[in-house]
């Protein structure tokens, strides 16, 4: 599925970030491609967290580059990385309780009008914004209760299924999902992994960060690892290769 | 990934969710219309007790001494659905009648008058909200607590010692005094207050971003919404309504005074929240504000009509503030009920 002849998406080169001490990446780097998923694995520590969080624009890399389409990607803050094509869903979800998936979906880039209005002062176009969502729900598949009820009020997974939906909508070049379904059931975990596979099928390029293997050899096309902070290996992951990533990821593979 | 004996045990669980999913949604949406059920209950019952209750003029009472915790609430309720609080709002009102006050000794225009209240409402609001902003305070409370010790300072050194100052341009005192149509003349300044924050909450994304902030504040900023000026626009708009509070009852008055708006931050508060906005933020709407206005209006009536004393009215209010807050919790308790219910439900 990695054709070498597409060029990928994203590309992180020799990323070097320190906090004081700590030295979290050592000279990383990393490409992703669409209709690809990676895996990014790694123990707690191992700087999975804050090289995602350098992607998506929280943090700022001390060395190295990131690139987008082979252009430097304006990651300076998390809304320039959305508006750059990259969307993260981290474990909080970053969803708004008390509004409706479809305020959820469009909040801080409401369809409204009239154009010439700063946009504080237009008026949202409810209609528009209740059917896109409802369109894409359908489209990935996403069965939900009620459209008109505020989320606080759907299950984990369903929660965990409207921030992956909306990370899809708006990413025109990368989702990233960070453990997506740690705080899930068995059943709620299979309806998110069916959506991720749905995301790749649809041509996304998806980073998945998880600790769990099961998920890892069903799911991912590659797997990167890191540990203390260094990229220590990069394979295709497979029941049979499953225990050497197990090994990359705790160290023991001498 | 499902096994067999996953399916099996769900099955009986997943009907016993469902069975309790429609109590728990019956008693979320009871929650919801709670407190207009506790307003008409209230007045069927006060009607039966004092037949003089639902007298036109006594109605038409009741809404014009609701007119000023109503159109201050409004505001109020904007920055509480932000997780915020206004506290200034009272001594806010005092020192804006009391700058109109000023303002007519020196010229007779009603609108100069008027626009001076309004602005000493906005600019006192503005002020919290940029020390609260900019000034990065951990919490609304502490600035709105100063400036309300300023304005209560400032409203009575200004008025030199009066507690208070006759006379109002006429048209003001039409406002605040007068009636039309059987209703009062304030009725209808609350109800255009009303209207135009309804535009601007329920259609506007201005609205909607308020919604977010009060939702999640950190998220909201991570999407790009200007938090920041969506709070600092809460509190100029608090303030207006405190400067137009203002207005209201220094019509009624024929006067302003130093000492006005007392306790009015708390009146606002309790209608807020007993109308049934959340005081967690995010949660509550602008009929929530105007019926808990109009219960505290009704109750403080009620009380009058049977000669109970204005401190066991201070009482009744307290009651009904914790009761009302009692229930907020227990929504959310609900809410965590219903999503444990959804995911059960989930095949």
């Amino acid at each position: 599925m990695t054709a070498a002849a597409t060029p990928p998406v994203l590309t992180v080169r020799n990323a070097q970030k320190r906090f004081g001490a700590v030295h979290a990446l050592k000279n990383v780097s990393l490409e992703a491609y669409r209709g690809e998923v990676l895996a990014l694995l790694g123990d707690n520590g191992a700087g999975k967290s804050t090289l995602v969080k350098c992607i998506s624009g929280v943090h700022a890399l001390d060395e190295g580059e990131i690139l987008l389409d082979g252009e430097a990607a304006p990651v300076h803050s998390p809304a320039a990385a959305r508006r750059a094509g990259i969307e993260t869903v981290y474990q909080d979800l970053a969803l708004f309780d008390n509004l409706t998936p479809a305020e959820n979906f469009y909040c801080g880039r409401e369809i409204a009008w009239p154009r010439w209005l700063p946009r504080g002062l237009r008026f949202l176009d409810r209609r528009a914004m209740n059917r896109d969502t409802a369109a894409v729900l359908e489209r990935l598949r996403v069965k939900l209760p009620k459209l008109d009820a505020p989320v606080a009020l759907m299950s984990g997974g369903q929660r965990q299924a409207i921030a992956v939906a909306r990370a899809t909508v708006f990413a025109r070049k990368l989702v990233i999902l960070d453990e997506p379904t740690a705080a899930l059931g068995l059943r709620e975990s299979r309806k998110v992994l069916d959506l991720i596979v749905q995301l790749r099928a649809e041509g996304n390029a998806v980073i998945v960060i998880t600790h769990n293997m099961e998920q890892v050899v069903e799911l991912a096309d590659r797997a990167v690892v890191l540990r203390q902070g260094r990229k220590v290996g990069e394979l295709r992951p497979s029941r049979a290769s499953q225990q050497e990533l197990v090994s990359m990821i705790v160290g023991a593979e001498g | 990934m499902a096994n067999q004996s996953d399916v099996a045990t769900a099955a009986p669980e997943g009907d016993r969710a469902r069975g309790g999913g429609s109590a728990v949604s019956l008693a979320l949406r009871l929650l919801g219309v709670g407190p207009l059920l506790i307003l008409i209950a209230l007045a069927v019952a006060i009607s039966l007790l004092t037949p003089n209750f639902l007298k036109p003029a006594n109605l038409s009472n009741i809404l014009a001494q609701s007119a000023v915790i109503a159109v201050v609430a409004i505001g109020q309720h904007l920055v509480i659905l932000t997780r915020g609080i206004d506290l200034s709002v009272g001594a806010n009102l005092a020192l804006a009648t009391v700058m109109g006050g000023l303002m007519f000794r020196v010229t007779d225009s009603p609108t100069l008058v008027i626009l001076a209240m309004l602005a000493a409402g906005t600019v006192v609001g503005a002020v919290n909200g940029l020390f609260y902003v900019f000034g990065r305070l951990p919490h609304p409370f502490i600035i709105t607590l100063a400036t309300l010790s300023i304005c209560k300072g400032l409203a009575l050194e200004l008025s030199i010692g009066h507690t208070t100052m006759r006379g109002m341009p006429d048209a003001i005192t039409f406002i605040g005094g007068a009636s039309s149509f059987g209703f009062p003349n304030s009725f209808f300044v609350v109800f255009g207050v009303a209207t135009i924050v309804l535009v601007l909450t329920k259609t506007m994304v201005w609205g909607r971003w308020i919604y977010a902030v009060g939702g999640d504040p950190e998220s909201a900023r991570e999407l790009g919404i200007p938090v920041k000026g969506v709070l600092l626009s809460t509190y100029m708009i608090s303030g207006l309504c405190a400067g137009i509070g203002a207005v209201v009852l220094s019509g009624r008055t024929g006067a302003s005074s130093p000492l006005y708006g007392n306790l009015l931050e708390l009146d606002t508060i309790a209608a807020v929240i007993i109308g049934g906005a959340s005081f967690l933020g995010g949660r509550g709407n602008l009929g929530h504000a105007l019926i808990g206005a109009l219960m505290i209006g009704v109750i403080r009536n009620a009380l009058n009509l049977m000669n109970v004393n204005v401190f066991f009215q201070m009482i009744a209010i307290g009651v009904i503030i914790v009761a009302a807050v009692e229930a907020d919790v227990l929504r959310n308790y609900l809410e965590k009920r219903a999503r444990t219910i959804q995911a059960a439900k989930t095949q």
